[in-house]
């Protein structure tokens, strides 16, 4: 457990809008979060991780609703633990979606603005009404809406005194496909239009979609941090497992030696173990050599492609 | 009214819990008329109606349905986090909880026990019970609200407050009777109105400081527990 995996920065250097410095927190003896250091600047960053692997820990920790066990937890240089002054300029969306039901979504949102002390707390609520497009069904009760109408007032409800900071965990669970259509456009717009986002997520497309910057969580330790794309050649460049059975497998073995994105095979009783360095030419190629060699393929399944798999690899990395 | 005062109360009338709040003062009430429209002499039934149902009952079940449903549910139920996500001082977040509760349980226990009162003898005892029944609903209030944020099963914890600690103990170990806010409600109401229903050890000093420590102290507690206040991650 005191094995680093950030290289080690000035621990007091807070450069970013939220500044995560040596955090870590533990509940008894179960470490949750693991010595993370990070920084988020303004535009869209995705918090991605497998279950249980601390995004909600470290959310909440940056939200104030949780005292890191070590280390600081700041938004603009203010610590957040203990400070509702930071609430000001900050909103949170958590995964738990209870609302007061009772309140029609303008009630909630323009209560919201009022406890932001805003000037006209009802044209803020109307502005974030639109924003999130729901000014159709505002004057309903939220405890009649559907999970995402729900998920677009709790939004509007953080946004409503416009806060740099906007933190969401897993917003995008439960909604439908034209739902998270409309969330990660409006993320996006958010993003570009200067506050600081940071998303949780366990669905690596959904993070592909919208955050051009990743954090990377696995087991309670920053596994990866920075650019999407280069996160995602790591992911996919890594070596990949398949369990191969067919009607002659000595024979595909040795045909399959030759290609050049085999890295290596091992025979077993129940079948083949192919370990591919390119996960789009083996899976082209494979087919084709059985064919030529007339072996019949009985099974090829990807052994290794659960996310957790890659997050380790990632982790190892 | 502050925002966070109109959405409790929206909050403690919208769920049907408050329904909750309406048959122990139906009871008591009922309970009076009819012993007064037999003609049963006051003397055969006060004790029974006041004491045992209003005070030890009535009021502290009233007070802790309210004190509970003001904050517990709130922290249950999760939306607690959009009170919390806003750049109030704790306190103020507490005070406009704390109002709530008091006054709604002074008003549902309060005129119940005035009407009883008035039924068993006279507008004085009346009066006296409204009285000490207010001053029991703000100091029953502050600690139900603080149980709120020290347990996750307030409710459980306030009925062994009241069963065990104030209806039981207190017939075995009579010291316990000088922390017990009934007596305090009795004390005062002995006070004002002496009547032959009640007895209690606790002087009127004791009832008056104490009900003011309970109140006080509840209400600091409850003001610096929320300011800690840690949001349990989901486990899924």
């Amino acid at each position: 457990m005191t094995a680093q995996t950030i290289p080690a920065e000035t621990p007091a250097a807070t450069t970013g809008v939220v500044d995560l410095v040596n955090v870590s927190r533990w509940y008894g003896n179960v470490v949750a979060v693991n010595d993370i250091t990070m920084s988020l600047s303004p535009g869209v960053t995705g918090l991605l991780g497998p279950n249980g692997a601390g995004k909600t820990t470290v959310l909440h920790m940056m939200a104030g609703f949780l005292a890191p066990s070590r280390g600081l937890v700041t938004i603009d240089g203010k610590p957040t633990w203990r400070n509702p002054a930071v609430y000001r300029d900050l909103g949170l969306v958590t995964e738990r979606e209870a609302v007061h039901g009772f309140l029609t979504a303008r009630q909630f949102v323009t209560a919201c603005a009022k406890m932001q002390k805003l000037k006209d707390p009802e044209g803020a609520a109307q502005r974030a009404l639109e924003l999130v497009e729901m000014t159709g069904a505002a004057e309903r009760r939220i405890e009649t809406f559907s999970k995402g109408m729900r998920q677009r007032t709790r939004v509007a409800a953080a946004l409503v005194h416009e806060p740099r900071v906007l933190l969401l965990d897993e917003p995008f669970n439960g909604m439908d496909p034209r739902q998270r259509m409309h969330m990660m456009e409006l993320l996006h717009a958010l993003g570009d239009r200067g506050h600081t986002i940071l998303f949780s997520s366990h669905i690596l497309e959904e993070v592909e979609q919208v955050a051009g910057l990743v954090q990377v969580i696995v087991a309670g330790r920053l596994a990866a941090s920075g650019d999407y794309r280069k996160i995602r050649r790591l992911m996919t460049n890594r070596p990949h497992v398949f369990a191969v059975r067919s009607s002659d497998d000595r024979r595909l073995a040795v045909a399959l030696m030759a290609e050049k994105s085999v890295a290596g095979i091992e025979i077993e009783a129940t079948g083949l173990t192919v370990r591919a360095s390119d996960y789009g030419s083996f899976t082209r190629v494979l087919p084709r050599i059985a064919l030529d060699q007339g072996i019949r393929l009985h099974q090829l399944v990807p052994s290794d492609e659960s996310l957790e798999s890659v997050f380790s690899y990632l982790l190892e990395g | 009214m502050s925002t966070v005062a109109f959405i409790t109360a929206r909050g403690l009338f919208g769920r049907r819990r408050a329904l909750l709040l309406l048959p122990l003062p139906i009871l008591l009430v009922g309970l009076a008329l009819l012993c007064r429209m037999y003609d049963v002499s006051p003397d055969m039934w006060g004790q029974a109606v006041i004491v045992a149902l209003g005070l030890a009952v009535v009021l502290p079940v009233v007070a802790l349905i309210v004190g509970t449903g003001v904050l517990g549910s709130e922290v249950d139920d999760g939306t607690i986090v959009h009170i919390l996500t806003k750049p109030l001082a704790r306190r103020d977040i507490i005070l406009a909880k704390y109002a709530v509760a008091a006054s709604v349980t002074t008003v549902v226990s309060a005129v119940p026990l005035f009407v009883t009162g008035v039924l068993a003898g006279s507008a004085k005892l009346g009066g006296a019970l409204a009285v000490a029944a207010t001053v029991g609903a703000f100091a029953y209030s502050a600690l139900f609200l603080l149980f709120s944020l020290i347990s996750r099963r307030p409710v459980l914890v306030g009925l062994v407050y009241i069963l065990v600690w104030e209806g039981l103990l207190g017939n075995f170990v009579s010291g316990t009777k000088n922390l017990a806010i009934g007596q305090y409600v009795i004390a005062i109401t002995d006070e004002i109105a002496p009547n032959g229903m009640m007895q209690t050890p606790v002087t009127l000093t004791t009832a008056i400081v104490m009900s003011a420590i309970f109140t006080i102290a509840g209400t600091v507690f409850a003001i610096n527990r929320l300011g800690s206040f840690s949001l349990a991650g989901e486990t899924s």
